[in-house]
């Protein structure tokens, strides 16, 4: 339903691909970590000789296999003391968060390793469900990994997940239609126009329906015009006229010839479908559209390039939402160092390059960017990790299911902003929302 | 015991609604401890699962509680049912609601009684009749919702083709028209089965009684048939109400309370268990069992006798 789904899709798309044994560079620092946790073992149940411990890993449904060959590598690696166990939660995010949510409250003590959106980190941290990360594992956690994915699991000024895998929305194009990518909004609406002009493929695709994805498309526009949802103490809503900027934005879209007739419903497999039928010009979305148009269209593969996300201020970078996940500790795991050196081997550099070759996700570790392995499934590595290098985050709290909501009912359907007005309203409804009174829609 | 006072237990009448009380023999006396015995399991298990979690969630209605913040957890009175009272979602999702409900009912109360005579009247084939017409009852509703909602997805659905690719899960007017559509079609078949034991009950005579005296189809139906099933109109009625007021699974479904189609209930489990927003979400889940009392009550008050639960004889 949300964010997560086409993650799914992505995997799916990319699991046709053989997976290629890779070798384990990983494998050391992981036998070291093994030792140092060796001491603490004597609590599980390993000690009592009865086995290895069993270590329960709650992530997204991966029909790609590689989440399940991550859990096998490392049960392997750890030498018998623990055992992988990855436990499938629901397909919609929603329903991922409200299991994990729900038996954290009840601190059930058979969840060890939690696979978390980029934007749970802060609500589960305040509840007391997670643990933080101190000592070597921080050292670990943090080690080469990009800085906007440590800043999504930070809350409070302490780590409480280790990032997994990365995501973010690229500029998709039809060459044939368009000689240079537009650099900025207003350019690709004009160009959109003129093609339209010339009876000739010109939509935008984007995602507009009421959800998840409509808040990061406005959260990509507010943040690339220098703004952001609230203060950085995460009190206070900031928004203001960069709100208004990126709102006017949406709005023009919503209201041109380059917006789809179902911008209203659009998420992102809508959208790959339909750059995929040929009718648009423009598509703004994640790269898994990539694998998916070789597979599908082989002959409009052939003009389908990518460029960095159009800038909503001309001269101004864009600063793209970030997405993916993270991997946090249960406070009521029975087995928590050992299930911290777990986590850190499920996102190793062997997990990490096999999730993005077998599964589609990128990588959090930034040098496996310069890994040749990575270029053949990823020809646009380098504007990839430009962007997420470069990337926005969603508003850090722990009420960001309400300011979400908030934001997608405000902004959806996009034709319907009135950009002065809605701002307003956003800001009151915001403040209500961070008090933690009132309703959600 | 005098004699008189025998005499009156043994001549009271039996449809009185209330017995004057006298004492009771040793047997009688133990018969009723005896049966209070018996009843007291079930007793016990009624509090334990009923009684319990009303309780319960009375008392977390009357907190700030949220699971995000522990820390913050403290009684707050009714400012819940305040906060819920003067949000402007909770009386979008009751009158969302209340449509449902009234369209729904109404629609299936006619659909059902045609179907209910069709299959009191059918002479061939009774058993096949009803038995297909109870086909949409026996579904699972969340499967048979699925399948609305894959009918309705354009490019997808043969419902959408048809309609020329027709996106109605996407308007608000529209998608509650194919949420009261799938009731409907959903529990139509119970209508007219609890109607159809209605029909039953009518003597065969004073239909035939009043053809001999001239009256006409509709006449009979009117004058003979309504009043008679009267009784039993009323238990569907409140059934159905109580059921399409607590409305959930369907919407979930189809829209997920999208686009202002969330039902009163829908509201309720997004902020339980979506926001996680245990006090507000318990004093929404008090106000709809207060909603559905009031239903309930107005049901028994409004058609008097003929309300189930009432006495027979009346008072």
């Amino acid at each position: 339903m949300k964010l997560r789904s086409h993650l799914a899709g992505r995997r799916e798309a990319a699991g046709e691909r053989a997976w290629r044994r890779l070798p384990g560079r990983a494998g050391g620092v992981l036998l070291a970590g093994a030792l140092a946790a060796g001491g603490l073992a004597a609590c599980g149940t390993s000690a009592a000789g009865s086995g290895p411990v069993t270590l329960f890993f709650y992530n997204a449904p991966d029909v790609s296999g590689a989440t399940a060959q991550d859990a096998k590598a490392c049960t392997a690696q750890s030498h018998g003391k623990y055992v992988v166990s990855y436990q499938q939660l629901p397909l919609a995010s929603d329903g991922q968060r409200q299991q994990m949510a729900r038996r954290l409250a009840a601190r059930d003590s058979s969840l060890d390793i939690l696979g978390l959106d980029v934007t749970w980190a802060p609500e589960f941290a305040e509840a007391g469900w997670i643990l933080p990360w101190t000592g070597p594992n921080l050292q670990a956690a943090t080690h080469d990994t990009l800085a906007p994915m440590l800043d999504t699991a930070t809350w409070r000024g302490k780590l409480y997940a280790v990032p997994d895998n990365a995501n973010t929305q690229l500029l998709w194009y039809r060459s044939d239609l368009v000689k240079t990518p537009p650099k900025t909004w207003a350019q690709m609406i004009s160009d959109s126009e003129a093609l339209a002009r010339q009876h000739k493929p010109h939509l935008i695709e984007i995602q507009g329906a009421q959800y998840e994805g409509v808040t990061v498309w406005f959260n990509t526009m507010l943040a690339s015009a220098g703004g952001s949802v609230l203060t950085p103490d995460s009190k206070n809503v900031s928004l203001g006229k960069p709100a208004i900027t990126g709102l006017s934005i949406m709005k023009r879209l919503a209201t041109s010839v380059g917006a789809d007739p179902s911008l209203d419903v659009q998420m992102e497999n809508d959208n790959r479908l339909a750059m995929e039928s040929g009718t648009a010009a423009f598509e703004l979305n994640y790269p898994f559209v990539y694998p998916s148009m070789k597979a599908d269209q082989p002959q409009l593969f052939k003009h389908f390039k990518w460029a960095p996300y159009p800038q909503t201020v001309a001269g101004k970078p864009a600063r793209v939402t970030i997405g993916g996940t993270n991997l946090a500790i249960s406070r009521y795991s029975r087995h928590p160092q050992l299930a911290y050196q777990a986590a850190l081997c499920l996102r190793n550099t062997e997990s990490q390059l096999r999730n993005a070759i077998v599964g589609g996700l990128p990588p959090t570790l930034v040098s496996l960017y310069s890994n040749p392995k990575l270029f053949a499934a990823y020809p646009f590595h380098a504007d990839i990790l430009h962007g997420l290098q470069t990337a926005s985050i969603r508003p850090r709290t722990p009420l960001y299911q309400i300011l979400s909501i908030t934001i997608s009912h405000l902004v959806s359907p996009p034709g319907g902003i009135d950009p002065v007005s809605t701002e307003r309203q956003m800001v009151s409804q915001l403040n209500q929302g961070l008090q933690g009174k009132g309703l959600i829609p | 015991m005098s004699d008189t006072a025998r005499a009156e237990v043994s001549t009271a009448p039996v449809t009185t609604g209330r017995r004057r009380r006298a004492p009771l023999s040793e047997g009688a006396r133990s018969e009723r401890r005896l049966g209070w015995l018996l009843c007291a399991p079930a007793v016990i298990v009624m509090i334990a699962v009923t009684a319990y979690p009303i309780g319960y969630a009375v008392y977390l209605s009357l907190q700030r509680y949220n699971l995000e913040f522990p820390n913050l957890v403290k009684f707050v009175g009714v400012s819940n049912y305040q906060a819920v009272l003067t949000s402007p979602f909770w009386w979008h999702a009751l009158v969302v609601t209340v449509i449902i409900t009234v369209v729904s009912v109404a629609i299936e109360l006619v659909l059902g009684m045609l179907l209910a005579l069709l299959m009191y009247r059918t002479i061939f084939g009774r058993g096949t009749v009803r038995t297909a017409a109870l086909i949409p009852y026996g579904i699972v509703t969340v499967a048979a919702a699925y399948s609305w909602q894959y009918a309705w997805t354009p490019s997808q659905g043969y419902l959408s083709a048809a309609f020329g690719n027709a996106a109605p899960l996407s308007h608000t007017g529209q998608a509650i028209g194919v949420i009261i559509l799938a009731e409907v079609w959903k529990t139509t078949p119970f209508m007219a089965l609890l109607l159809l034991a209605g029909l039953a009950l009518v003597p065969d005579d004073l239909d035939r009684a009043a053809k001999v005296d001239g009256a006409n189809a509709w006449q009979r139906f009117t004058r003979i048939t309504l009043p008679l099933i009267k009784p039993a109109i009323l238990v569907a009625l409140l059934f159905r109400t109580l059921d399409a007021f607590r409305i959930f699974d369907n919407i979930f479904i189809l829209t997920a309370g999208g686009n202002g189609t969330g039902s009163v209930s829908i509201l309720g489990y997004d902020n339980l268990f979506n926001a996680l927003n245990l006090g507000i979400g318990s004093a929404i889940s008090i106000l709809i069992f207060i909603c559905v009392a009031i239903i309930a009550v107005l049901f028994i008050r409004g058609f008097g006798t003929a309300a189930p639960g009432a006495n027979q004889g009346g008072r």
